[in-house]
């Protein structure tokens, strides 16, 4: 099998690795959001729920919890998707010519930078995961350490995919785009309909029809659906609402998941193809 | 992109077997295509795993490069702290770094100084002793003359003339002699007639004379016959062609900033083996 993707991928980490600050911010952020956010709205929201009546023999989780899931999933959104703006940067700058004029097949450019992004999602869900615990996220509780370990794979897998499919789209808007401003003012417009029509912040149960319509196809509502699962339990309850979770439902996400990823890569595949070597 | 007809690199056909000429060809762009954010080791590395070498023929490669550009000490450097010339050296390295047979080189030398560039003639002429063929384009024609075994003028996207230097130079005769006198219409009509003239050039003051015998013993015959012709001589210089005159005398015109564009030169260095 040719390997070539090994040496895209081998060389965007060395970057990411050798930025010291960009790689402390790109794990800090997320724990500032679960810290400052996350406490203060769960503050308000846990004494708004405290007089709703709960559900008998359901296990109930504080709003921390059920944004813990919320937080790791809008970060692996944000990073995936300005995970693709170095390729505009070495377009810019002259250097991708260096690697077009290779004899590396162009797709191996595609899935390097989709598999280094992919280990950046790793390394700041990990981080997250660890933190939240820390500040009182209720996740693997009761767990045993064969449950642990089948859902932080199960977690792994839904990121992982999830930020495939967003780190595709990125290196497509990257390739095709002529500025760095062009590009964060794109990326920018797409994050906002993908949070805030998810279920990462709040349930989705109350949308109006159409809100939830968009919700069903969402990734980031796959995602979180996962993650949930996984971590919390098929059956919880939170905000004052029960959330049950089958095993098919999350065969469906993961399902939803893996065919977006696939027609990210689609995309990209055709965007490079018509880069032309100047 | 090929418009019409076919064109072969290394042995290769361009169009059929686009891989096979990747994989022959080494590139040093115009501009400086380095990676600000990786050392010089690494970009060596970079390109060699872009090209599938094994580990061991990679590692080899980078030390021997390393040693013939001379960055030695600058192994683990960043390449935003190299100089101008240490970069451009260190992308020659990389353009030899799959020993490639062809090495198309743009510019090379374009805004060094004079010590850098002559530094970096001696590399190439290193690397094209050593077997590898080098394509160069260069708008120095000194460079074109030190360097090249086969010169190729090119004039809006057309080679119009191809040749050892010193047979583009002799082409314009053996000697030029420059003339400004009171009547340059009517020197130019007198020494025309002359066996030894192999042609006469207008410029904006004067006139230039391609001679083909040596120009120290022809000029006095020149000085008298216009003496005797009436035409005052107010100036005369007496110079062997350089490939300046070859460029002006091929193109028409001379090596401006605005023609720069449209006239270039291109080097055929064939590799000896």
């Amino acid at each position: 099998m040719h390997t070539g993707f090994l040496t895209i991928y081998w060389r965007d980490m060395l970057r990411f690795v050798r930025f010291r600050t960009l790689l402390f911010a790109s794990l800090v952020q997320p724990a500032l959001w679960l810290a400052f956010f996350g406490i203060a709205m769960s503050n308000n929201f846990d004494r708004v729920t405290a007089t709703l009546p709960v559900f008998p023999g359901v296990r109930s989780v504080n709003y921390l919890t059920f944004i813990g899931a919320g937080v790791i999933a809008m970060t692996t959104l944000f990073t995936s998707l300005f995970g693709g703006t170095v390729l505009l940067f070495d377009k810019n700058w002259g250097l991708m010519r260096e690697t077009l004029s290779s004899p590396l097949p162009r797709i191996h450019i595609i899935i390097g930078i989709g598999l280094s992004g992919m280990t950046k999602s790793f390394i700041q869900a990990s981080v997250i995961m660890g933190f939240g615990i820390l500040l009182g996220v209720q996740f693997f509780e009761g767990y045993s350490p064969m449950q642990l370990l089948v859902s932080l794979l199960g977690i792994m897998l839904f990121v992982g995919i999830f930020s495939l499919g967003f780190l595709f789209l990125s290196a497509a808007i990257a390739i095709s785009m002529e500025s760095p401003e062009g590009m964060q003012a794109v990326i920018t417009l797409l994050t906002m309909p993908f949070f805030f029509t998810s279920n990462a912040l709040y349930p989705v149960s109350s949308f109006p029809p159409l809100l939830r319509a968009l919700s069903t196809i969402n990734p980031l509502t796959h995602l979180v659906s996962g993650i949930r699962y996984f971590a919390i339990g098929s059956d919880f309850s939170a905000i004052g609402i029960r959330y049950t979770y089958t095993q098919s439902d999350i065969l469906v996400s993961f399902f939803a998941l893996l065919a977006f990823a696939g027609i990210m890569f689609l995309i990209a595949r055709w965007r490079f193809s018509k880069v032309t070597v100047t | 992109m090929i418009q019409k007809g076919t064109a072969k690199v290394a042995g290769y056909d361009v169009e059929k077997e686009p891989e096979k000429v990747r994989e022959s060809i080494g590139i040093v762009f115009q501009e400086l295509t380095l990676d600000r954010d990786m050392t010089v080791r690494e970009i060596l590395e970079y390109h060699g795993r872009l090209y599938s070498m094994p580990k061991t023929a990679r590692q080899e490669r980078i030390e021997e490069l390393i040693k013939l550009v001379e960055l030695e000490g600058k192994r683990d450097t960043l390449t935003r702290h190299l100089s101008g010339g240490m970069k451009r050296r260190l992308e020659i390295a990389r353009g030899l770094m799959t020993r490639p047979k062809v090495l198309f080189m743009d510019e090379p030398t374009l805004g060094l100084d004079p010590q850098t560039r002559i530094r970096i003639w001696e590399y190439v002429k290193d690397i094209n002793r050593q077997g590898t063929t080098i394509f160069l384009t260069t708008h120095y024609m000194d460079e074109a003359d030190q360097l090249s075994d086969r010169i190729s003028i090119i004039d809006h996207g057309k080679i119009i003339v191809t040749g050892k230097s010193w047979e583009l130079k002799n082409a314009l005769g053996q000697d030029l002699i420059y003339l400004e006198s009171s009547d340059n219409a009517a020197a130019s009509g007198l020494l025309k007639g002359l066996s030894s003239v192999k042609g006469i050039r207008e410029k904006s003051k004067g006139i230039v004379v391609m001679v083909n015998v040596d120009g120290t013993y022809l000029l006095p015959e020149i000085m008298d016959l216009l003496r005797n012709g009436g035409i005052r001589v107010k100036a005369v210089n007496l110079k062997k062609p350089s490939m300046d005159d070859v460029f002006v005398h091929y193109t028409g015109r001379e090596f401006r900033d605005e023609g720069a564009e449209k006239g270039s030169v291109a080097i055929v260095r064939a590799g000896r083996r």
